[in-house]
């Protein structure tokens, strides 16, 4: 019987393999649910009542603190006890690669259209002209300070690798940070000629790795969960850290004196996609789910909640009407040439993009980042 | 299979009314005559558990220990090799965290246990029936809360502007920084596992009968002899007893290192846990397999200091 679960299991894929024709026309009649893993604060009641509501289609969605945990999620079971994923860049194509997400028909998603030009069909879920899902939402990873601790206010990344706040600097509990540092560098040590924190060659990298050891011990807590860095920051265990707007607009309306922002030397980014499982029980349910979060309203609602940049900049002037300022203080709309200062995670593999083989996997990140914890 | 057969002949050759009876009466009979037959029935659902449930994942988890991931596709190779222990030897990083591993899983095994110890005087010498009754439900009442909850409360006692410093200040003394440190997961694992020494310490100083104590007191020893060559030599099978549970409990734990630790906090659990959600489930297993071998022999050397009539 195990036997033939497994044989099961190994069977789906190889049947679905070859997706990239016969995509949908038209959206059917929604099954009644709809499975999603998704990010803290993607799936609000705000939200996904109305869906719930309009469609029928009753969401129950599961929060994954990682890429790599929603790499999992989708692969588990065979794949088919999920509908969809908010990948992140650095999942994305994993999943396409591994046959886990299915190829989508954009022209199905009304608001699709309507999209900046850089998230129609961009490298992190198209591939080869074939869509592997809808762009979402995008920002960057940002420093966060307390603003009484930390005077004056700071400029630079270099302030989560100084002395000055031992034991109170925080950064996430991810393989994909050692990015961050490798960006760092890029400003701070130009003889390294790291031109993407994505894709380093075994220099590059021991020099990343080399500058995080140095940080292990100003560091109080690598932060697995959002909510482990809010902890930290509400009682004072920290002043600094590498965050998301989530936090910062968390720790604001708590009324804890924090400011986030992007330093000197850029930051990394994220540009998250709805994707559909290979094996979906409820594709119907899905495309309507995609074409929903797509909409101007919800779009600008998930920006607010989160503190992210809308993929459909028709939800600007909602996002100000919504909380006056704030298309502006996510960059609602922004031009092309801000979108393109953010280094977006991507999946880090051995193929550079200078033709050569000799950059560090994902593998190696993973492997490098639970050496240097342990 | 026999006593059906039984109960079939009884049915044709005796009047009616009287076959089930006849028939209890020989299977009876039956167990009489083999006592093993009746332990094997006894024995046989647990048993079929016990093997099934129980040891056959512990023999899948040790042969997948033995394969490896493909890394694009994530898809398990069946090719034999030991590559994950090789991963486990050479790097100085796993060496560590086993290390901590067991030596926090010690330290909080011997705070239990001089925890444990007066406690579980007091219980079964010192408290009457009231007194008792109180101090056992006192004991036992955390048991019944959220392990996750206590762990969170902890992390809100020891954070810097948590009870803990709060308390200190108004003592006008420095400030104990210890949340998110290794001291914070002693401290936690001390207090969360502390029941399961006080319960086999107590029930081994409940079994000293007292006219140890008194022929010890006539033959001239004081109290410190007393305690040191008649209590303490009788109640160290409970301790050892106990310290299976403390000591095994904290070598498998991930929860509380994760929440309450600090940048060097990574217990065995936490690695596996960290592998599996990078789909290194062959490398989980190898690591899973050190506190299963660190656990034999410790069980051996329980057994050794008699911790298992103590049970």
């Amino acid at each position: 019987m195990l036997v033939a679960a497994v044989a099961a299991a190994l069977c789906v894929p190889a049947a679905s393999a070859g997706s990239g024709n016969g995509l949908p026309t038209s959206i059917g009649k929604g099954e009644g649910q709809l499975n999603l893993i998704a990010w803290e604060g993607y799936t609000q009641p705000q939200w996904v009542k109305p869906f719930e509501k309009a469609t029928g289609c009753q969401v129950n969605a599961k929060y994954a603190g990682s890429s790599d945990e929603m790499v999992t999620l989708m692969r588990q079971g065979g794949g088919s006890q999920y509908d969809g994923v908010s990948a992140s860049g650095d999942a994305s194509l994993r999943l396409i690669y591994g046959h886990d997400v299915a190829a989508v028909n954009p022209n199905l998603i009304p608001d699709w259209k309507n999209f900046i030009p850089a998230l129609k069909g961009p490298p992190h879920n198209t591939v080869k002209g074939v869509h592997y899902g809808i762009s979402l939402q995008w920002g960057p990873n940002t420093l966060l300070y307390n603003t009484t601790k930390v005077k004056p206010a700071p400029n630079s990344w270099s302030v989560i690798y100084s002395r000055k706040f031992k034991g109170k600097v925080t950064v996430p509990d991810n393989p994909i940070q050692i990015a961050d540092a490798a960006l760092y560098l890029s400003k701070a040590k130009p003889s390294l000629k790291i031109t993407d924190p994505y894709e380093l060659n075994s220099t590059q990298f021991n020099a990343a790795i080399s500058l995080l050891k140095q940080q292990k011990p100003l560091i109080k807590k690598y932060w697995a969960l959002a909510s482990d860095e809010i902890d930290l920051f509400k009682n004072g265990g920290a002043v600094v850290g590498a965050s998301w707007p989530y936090q910062t607009n968390t720790l604001i309306a708590a009324k804890v004196p924090v400011k986030d922002l992007i330093p000197k030397e850029g930051a990394t980014g994220w540009a998250d996609t709805w994707m559909m499982s290979a094996h979906a029980k409820h594709p119907n349910c899905m495309y309507k789910w995609m074409a929903w979060v797509s909409t101007p309203k919800v779009q600008a609602e998930q920006a607010i909640y989160f503190g992210e940049t809308p993929a459909n900049p028709k939800a600007c002037p909602i996002m100000d009407k919504l909380s006056k300022g704030s298309a502006a203080q996510y960059h609602c709309g922004a031009s092309a040439s801000y979108f393109d200062s953010i280094k977006f995670w991507k999946t880090p593999v051995a193929a550079c993009g200078n033709g050569q083989n000799d950059c560090m996997d994902y593998t190696k990140w993973q492997q490098a980042w639970t050496q240097l914890k342990g | 299979m026999a006593a059906s057969l039984d109960a079939a002949q009884g049915l044709t050759s005796r009047p009616p009314g009287r076959p089930a009876r006849a028939a209890r009466l020989r299977l009876s009979g039956l167990f009489w005559r083999h006592p093993w037959a009746k332990a094997l029935l006894l024995l046989a659902p647990p048993l079929l558990a016990f093997i099934f449930v129980y040891l056959l994942s512990l023999v899948a988890l040790f042969v997948s220990s033995f394969w490896t991931i493909d890394p694009f596709t994530s898809e398990l190779k069946h090719v034999w090799n030991i590559d994950n222990y090789r991963q486990l030897w050479q790097s100085g990083a796993y060496h560590s965290v086993a290390l901590r591993t067991i030596g926090i899983a010690a330290a909080v095994t011997v705070a239990d246990a001089v925890l444990a110890f007066p406690l579980g005087y007091f219980m079964a010498r010192v408290a009457g029936g009231k007194s008792r009754a109180f101090v056992f439900v006192a004991v036992l009442l955390p048991l019944w809360s959220s392990y996750l909850v206590r762990v969170y409360i902890w992390r809100l006692i020891l954070d810097d502007s948590g009870v803990l410093n709060w308390s200190l200040r108004k003592l006008g003394l420095p400030a104990a920084n210890i949340g998110y440190t290794n001291w914070a997961v002693w401290l936690i694992f001390t207090y969360v596992w502390l029941p399961f020494m006080i319960l086999p310490v107590y029930g081994a100083l409940e079994r000293i009968p007292e006219s140890y104590l008194e022929a010890s007191r006539d033959l001239g020893a004081g109290a410190w002899t007393t305690f040191r060559r008649v209590i303490l030599p009788l109640a160290l099978p409970g301790v050892v007893a106990g310290s299976i549970f403390t000591f095994s409990l904290t070598l498998g734990d991930y929860v509380t290192p994760l929440l309450a630790g600090g940048a060097s906090s990574q217990f065995i659990g936490n690695v596996v846990y960290d592998s599996i959600t990078t789909q290194q489930t062959p490398f989980a297993a190898a690591f899973a397999a050190v506190p299963l071998a660190v656990m034999g022999v410790y069980l051996l050397i329980a057994r050794k200091l008699g911790a298992f009539e103590a049970l």
